[in-house]
């Protein structure tokens, strides 16, 4: 249901970023030299998600902080090819397309399949990879193609060729964002056929022993990469490196380093007619012997969650508490304010503070965060960091503007009549007798919003930030298990909150012996 | 010199003061009998700006008080010069007990913290609170509240002092302990000496209080004054 409401919000984020860069691209120059194209003149910035796991990119267990495969290699050729340093970039990888748009990297080079709407929407680079859509179903089950399926739930991922393609074939169409969820649900029966690139179902798919692989492709396309619009020195120059890695060589034996290598990858040398021609890929004939050898590809050592991962949660987790701490220290003085101006403020005031509370309590926060990151991005450019904490902090300023509120309508008319009584003005009455009394009564409470906000920072892996939800999701993939690091995952997130749940209930203890001390 | 010239202030229609003229002296005590509700406290609240009204005018400490509401400034100029004890104490339960009592003079005489703590010590002393300067309001008796909410209200030098109700939530045998430190008050040995003689109105349920301390009486009843004479 979450995951049906993140894609709502979602779209429209999306589709309001696409507006806005549109609006803002028109504008650019379109000339100029590959260097001024690229965001670094020495650099080129790849962006891609460590949470497509192997073989596109992945973090090595041995080595934290290496990443490793077969996009990697080509990232690296193709950098070397132009005389530049490869550097990869984390991002979601949903939102690649728009991350590229705001320039967060020069290239998209994830898995990216040419689409007839992503060409639509950036610069697709010739082909370097030929993928076929592996059809899986449940080992026993009758079905043995598409057309046997219509009507029964086929499970694929959000965003791909695969999804656009299933939209006409008459199933029920189930929405994933990781690659070993889907295969996962079939095992377990809430899905009756999985739709995905052969690579994926290779990997995550196939060898699962509840799982039967249709030996033909359904369909066929090409993986690509994407450069945002008006940088055509750029795809040229990656264009020309993509083809003479093809002449040479080198992207076969990229391809055959990590056992991709089959009969699909033969069109690749005469592809760029294939691809320029047909913006997206057409579904094969189902007679058509399409099928391709499966090698066995590399995956993962089966290695469990060891000192390297826990390392890797610490780190997720300080962010997670870094954010948060950023996010409160906006949060709590700006809710503060508003607070005081809903209150006390004049008419015009309260109405922008009551204005601003509704908006950012009756809007979800991941719909702020899309617009705050991508939406705003041709206006200014915060970084992810700073989008989060910001993004996290006015949501969370709303919040605390009604607890704050509520704690200085409680407090007793007497103690603003009193300190009026002694000529403190307005302001002063605010400033030394209401504020810090309704500080205090809303301590317990104010807590209590801190560790919802813990558990909210985990919204912000959206935009491109690892923390410690992120980063057990990119483990549980890589080491095909959810329970391990989700356990370690939640321990975190308890070792965190608990002692932030005793400080609330102390701070309402002493709170109650103060205000009732014969009760006490 | 106090004057009230046909004071009168409505809630919601019905006239609380209904036409209020009454003078005092410098240096007066003057108490308020009547009834609950025949307007003594919301007299007393109209004589330092807590409440506007509706008609006439009010002369006190120098500033002069009509139906248009003052500006920021004379009311904190009023306030410094006309104190209030208020029913319920109010003291700020956010502070000890010293801090209670220095917050006007440091926040709005913006007094030097450690003069402001010098004066209000000796004040507390006086009061026999010395023990109980960095007390929490929360942990004194009935009577301490009082005698703490008094200080504050005595600490800045007013010329009045408005006291409501002053004995009514205190246990009978503090009564006459209240009495005895209001003729203190009146006296001048409690209390920082501004340049004219302290004026007192108290509202009060009280005979006893009014008989001992006042110079004057004055009966409300239905938001006016229905006699004004000597104590009885």
């Amino acid at each position: 249901m979450r995951r049906a409401k993140l894609e709502w919000t979602k779209r429209i984020a999306l589709t309001l970023s696409a507006v806005l860069v549109t609006l803002s691209s028109a504008g650019r120059s379109r000339a100029g030299e590959l260097e001024r194209e690229l965001r670094k003149p020495s650099e080129l910035s790849w962006g891609g998600d460590l949470q497509g796991g192997a073989p596109y990119v992945f973090e090595d267990e041995t080595q934290p902080g290496k990443i490793r495969g077969f996009e990697v290699d080509i990232a690296e050729a193709l950098a070397r090819r132009l005389g530049l340093e490869a550097r990869f970039a984390q991002n979601d990888w949903s939102n690649l397309v728009p991350a590229l748009e705001r320039g967060d990297f020069d290239i998209a080079l994830n898995g990216l399949e040419d689409t007839r709407e992503r060409r639509e929407r950036i610069l697709l680079s010739e082909p370097y990879f030929v993928y076929g859509e592996t059809l899986a179903v449940r080992k026993g089950a009758p079905a043995s193609s598409l057309e046997a399926l219509s009507g029964r739930r086929v499970a694929t991922l959000n965003q791909t060729f695969a999804h656009d393609f299933l939209k006409t074939r008459g199933v029920e169409i189930v929405l994933y964002e990781g690659q070993q969820e889907p295969y996962a649900d079939l095992a377990q029966g809430r899905v009756d056929a999985v739709l995905l690139d052969h690579v994926i179902a290779d990997v995550y798919g196939c060898p699962l022993p509840e799982v039967r692989c249709l030996p033909e492709d359904v369909a066929r396309g090409t993986y690509v990469i994407g450069i945002a619009k008006g940088r055509a020195a750029l795809k040229r120059a990656i264009d020309d490196a993509l083809a003479a890695m093809r002449r040479d060589g080198e992207l076969e034996r990229v391809l055959r380093t990590w056992k991709l290598w089959d009969e699909r990858q033969l069109t690749l040398a005469s592809t760029s007619s294939v691809a320029s021609a047909t913006s997206s890929p057409s579904p094969l004939p189902s007679t058509a012997p399409g099928s391709a050898a499966r090698p066995p590809l590399e995956t993962p050592s089966q290695r469990g969650f060891d000192a390297v991962q826990l390392a890797l949660f610490l780190q997720g987790a300080g962010a997670t508490i870094a954010i948060s701490l950023g996010a409160f220290a906006l949060a709590l003085p700006f809710g503060l304010l508003l607070a005081v101006a809903r209150a006390f403020g004049g008419t015009a005031l309260r109405v922008a503070a009551t204005a601003y509370i509704e908006l950012f309590r009756g809007t979800p926060v991941l719909l702020q965060l899309y617009v705050l990151y991508f939406g705003l991005a041709p206006i200014v450019k915060f970084d992810a960091w700073q989008a989060a904490v910001l993004g996290l902090g006015l949501n969370y300023a709303a919040y605390e503007a009604e607890v704050h509120r509520g704690a200085l309508m409680a407090l007793p008319r007497g103690q603003s009549e009193a300190a009026r009584a002694l000529g403190l003005t307005r302001l002063q009455t605010l400033r030394h007798v209401l504020v810090p009394q309704a500080f205090t009564n809303a301590l317990p409470a104010v807590t209590n919003d801190f560790i919802a906000l813990l558990k909210d920072s985990s919204l912000v892996s959206v935009i491109t930030v690892v923390e410690l939800t992120k980063r057990m999701t990119i483990s549980a993939v890589d080491l095909r298990d959810w329970l391990v690091p989700g356990v370690a995952c939640a321990a975190l997130y308890l070792a965190m909150s608990l002692p932030l749940a005793r400080l609330s209930r102390h701070l309402e203890r002493r709170l109650a012996h103060d205000s009732h001390p014969r009760l006490a | 010199m106090i004057r009230i010239r046909g004071l009168r202030k409505s809630f919601g229609g019905r006239f609380v003061l209904d036409g209020v003229d009454a003078e005092v002296r410098e240096g007066a005590v003057v108490a308020l009998l009547g009834p609950s509700g025949s307007g003594k406290s919301t007299l007393l609240r109209c004589l330092n700006g807590l409440e506007r009204f509706d008609h006439g005018s009010v002369e006190i400490a120098g500033l002069s008080l009509t139906a248009t509401p003052a500006t920021s400034d004379e009311l904190t100029r009023l306030r410094s010069a006309v104190g209030m004890v208020f029913q319920e104490f109010h003291l700020f339960p956010h502070l000890d007990v010293l801090d209670n009592v220095t917050l006007a003079p440091r926040v709005v005489r913006k007094a030097d913290r450690a003069v402001a703590e010098r004066k209000a010590r000796d004040l507390l002393e006086v009061l026999g609170l010395a023990e109980r300067v960095h007390a929490r309001t929360f942990e004194l008796s009935g009577g301490q509240k009082q005698r703490v909410a008094l200080a504050r209200a005595l600490v800045q030098g007013v010329e009045v002092l408005l006291l409501d109700e002053p004995t009514s939530a205190l246990d009978p045998a503090l009564k006459g302990e209240v009495r005895d430190l209001l003729r203190r008050v009146r006296s001048g040995e409690v209390g920082e000496r501004g340049a004219k003689p302290l004026t007192l109105l108290i509202a009060t349920h009280e005979l006893d209080l009014a008989r001992d301390l006042a110079d004057e009486v004055w009966t409300m009843r239905e938001g006016r004054i229905e006699r004004r004479g000597a104590p009885a």
